[in-house]
């Protein structure tokens, strides 16, 4: 089975988020970026274990400059055989999936596997848009995914609860929680990744489809106003009545 | 020209949740000054779509659209939108939504703008304001192309009654059944509680509460309030409480009107899922808890005394009314 596992850069998790030139840059001052926790804990983690079990290749893709080539030798410490770079800036949504749509014709693979969301853009739009250009199935949020035969059975987010359906490969799958255990990546992984294949691609022509004009942080909050723990049905009041919220 | 709202209905049912997305897709509608087309699959109470605003409802009932298939709904949607020449789509952030809407953007080769949390501003451009980095901030995001699709984070805007009488038409894509690729084996749905991305009050609990057998006070006062229950991380993770509680930089974003943390210490991944909400109240023995620091009130003190007294005072009040 070849799989293919799109990998994005992230800010630490901790990272305080604050913009520069008018609100209209992310700045990158003193942040340690990651790769995307989605795609490295339980996309590329179960793409491995398949691999493990069944036999195959695990490659890893990832739109964007080479200072992010970092973040992609952390994802090939973690098991991954290969990984491919698409030279561009991700503009939007539509243009990132456009790049990887246009590789993975090219290489025919049977699975491609994506996070839920990036935790910076948070767009839960790649996969979706990939599995459109690819004109294959597309199982989202998924935290459970067998493969038997050619058969993919997957445990999926819906409204309020989750589904259980299946389709057939080649497909896109979008990974949340559970659907792997994270791999702390270790000293053999990290040595074998320096020396594993990193293939750069010049990047498709396409205009992207949206663009961001600024940021804004969240409005600060006032200060927190104390309630006395021997009478916490003054929090009631206070909820009912100045908050109305209750 | 129209805007075009994909109103999802459960097991028959329209959640609140969709009339926020009837009303925001009226709000367009008004600002453009069109009218609102409503797409529905399966029988439910088109009618209701009505009372927030929209003109028609197209109904779908042919069998083939049963059961949810991400890569048939889109294509039904880019075809009623082709047909009704829809300038904007409207629908939900939620699990479906984030399977369609990026399908229906390579259909349509329209810009999506995912997670928003307010209306379009329609000046010289089409921008819309959602969030990002999980919840530390907003980002004005600009649609450059012809026909925008919005997917619109759930409570982040209000539910209006617009009251028009729907025309309601029976519809049918008439698509190939080749289309459909996805079989349905089992649903499981958690009964009789509000999901957690829709609850307006959460009452949520951290390590603090020691054990999952100490969870009982939690939900009786979640139940009082009349609240959905959530959780912090490290307790999903031990099996103390159900994962889709599990809210934070990697579980799930909510925005209710009311989140009241008990026994957790607010660490910068948990406040990420959360920070959002209209007004966090905190219970916690750690006054250097940095959850006060997100907090509007805060109660320093041990929730196995805190709690019962909520409880009570919560049951009074109810009582009173
Ligand atoms: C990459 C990454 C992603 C993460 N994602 C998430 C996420 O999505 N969601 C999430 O929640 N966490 C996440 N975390 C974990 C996060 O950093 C914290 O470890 C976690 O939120 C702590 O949970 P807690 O507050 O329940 O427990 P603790 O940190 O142990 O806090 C318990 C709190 O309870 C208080 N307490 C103790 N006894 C009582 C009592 N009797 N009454 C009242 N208060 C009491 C204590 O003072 C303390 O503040 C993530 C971490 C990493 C590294
Ligand atoms: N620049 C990128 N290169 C490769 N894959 C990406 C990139 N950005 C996002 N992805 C993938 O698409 C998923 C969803 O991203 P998004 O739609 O931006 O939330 C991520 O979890 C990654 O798997």
């Amino acid at each position: 089975m070849k799989i293919l596992v799109c990998i994005s850069k992230v800010p630490d998790t901790t990272s305080k988020i604050t913009f520069k030139d008018g609100d209209t840059k992310f700045k990158t001052d003193n942040i340690q970026f990651i790769v995307n926790p989605y795609d490295e804990w339980y996309a590329l983690v179960r793409a491995l274990e398949l691999k493990e079990a069944a036999g195959g290749s695990v490659s890893i893709i990832h739109v964007g400059p080479a200072e992010n080539d970092p973040i992609i030798r952390k994802a090939l410490a973690i098991g991954a055989d290969n990984a491919f770079r698409i030279n561009a800036e991700a503009k939007d949504a539509y243009y990132t999936a456009f790049q990887i749509a246009a590789h993975a014709r090219e290489e025919a693979y049977d699975l491609i596997l994506v996070g839920k969301e990036t935790i910076d853009f948070n767009g839960s739009a790649i996969g979706g848009m990939l599995a459109q250009m690819l004109e294959m199935p597309f199982e989202s949020m998924c935290s459970n995914l067998q493969i038997d035969d050619n058969k993919l059975t997957v445990e999926r987010e819906i409204e309020g609860g989750k589904e259980i359906s299946e389709i057939n490969l080649p497909c896109v799958v979008s990974a949340k929680k559970d659907l792997a255990e994270q791999r702390i990546p270790n000293m053999r992984g990290i040595m074998a990744a320096r020396t594993k294949p990193l293939q750069v691609l010049e990047a498709q022509d396409c205009e992207a489809l949206t663009h961001i004009e600024k940021f804004e942080r969240l409005p600060e909050k006032g200060a927190c106003k104390y309630i006395d723990a021997e009478h916490p049905e003054e929090l009631l009041n206070l909820l009912h009545n100045e908050a109305k919220v209750i | 020209m129209s805007v075009l709202v994909y109103a999802e209905s459960t097991e028959g049912i329209y959640k609140k949740a969709v009339f926020e997305q009837v009303s925001y897709a009226h709000h367009v509608a008004q600002t453009l000054g069109t009218d609102v087309l409503a797409l529905t699959f399966g029988e439910a109470g088109y009618d209701q779509l009505g009372t927030y605003g929209a003109n028609k409802v197209l109904a779908v009932k042919n069998d083939l659209y049963k059961d949810f298939d991400a890569g048939l709904y889109a294509a039904a949607i880019a075809k009623a939108t082709q047909n009704s020449g829809a300038e904007v789509i409207v629908m939900a952030h939620n699990p479906s939504g984030r399977a369609v809407a990026p399908r229906l953007s390579v259909l349509l080769k329209a810009g999506l703008v995912s997670g928003a949390v307010d209306y379009p501003v329609i000046e010289g451009n089409f921008k819309v304001k959602r969030g990002v980095y999980s919840g530390k901030a907003f980002a004005y995001c600009v649609v450059d192309s012809p026909v925008k699709i919005i997917s619109v984070t759930p409570n982040a805007t209000s539910i209006n009654e617009n009251p028009v009488e729907a025309l309601i038409e029976e519809w049918d894509p008439g698509l190939d059944s080749n289309l459909k690729k996805v079989k349905v084996k089992a649903v499981d749905r958690i009964k009789g509680k509000v999901p957690l991305p829709e609850a307006e009050l959460v009452v949520s609990a951290g390590r603090g509460l020691k054990g999952p057998e100490n969870w009982g006070m939690i939900e009786e006062l979640a139940e009082v309030l009349g609240a959905s229950t959530a959780c912090s991380r490290p307790v999903a993770d031990s099996g103390w409480r159900p994962h889709y509680e599990h809210v934070g930089q990697t579980g799930g974003t909510i925005r209710p009107n009311l989140y009241l943390a008990i026994g957790i210490s607010g660490a910068i991944q948990h406040l990420a899922g959360v920070n959002q909400s209209k007004v966090i109240a905190v219970i916690n023995t750690d006054p250097e808890a940095p959850f006060f620091k997100a907090a509007d009130y805060g109660i320093i003190g041990d929730a196995f005394e805190v709690v019962p007294k909520l409880i009570e005072a919560a049951k009074k009040i109810k009582q009173d009314h």
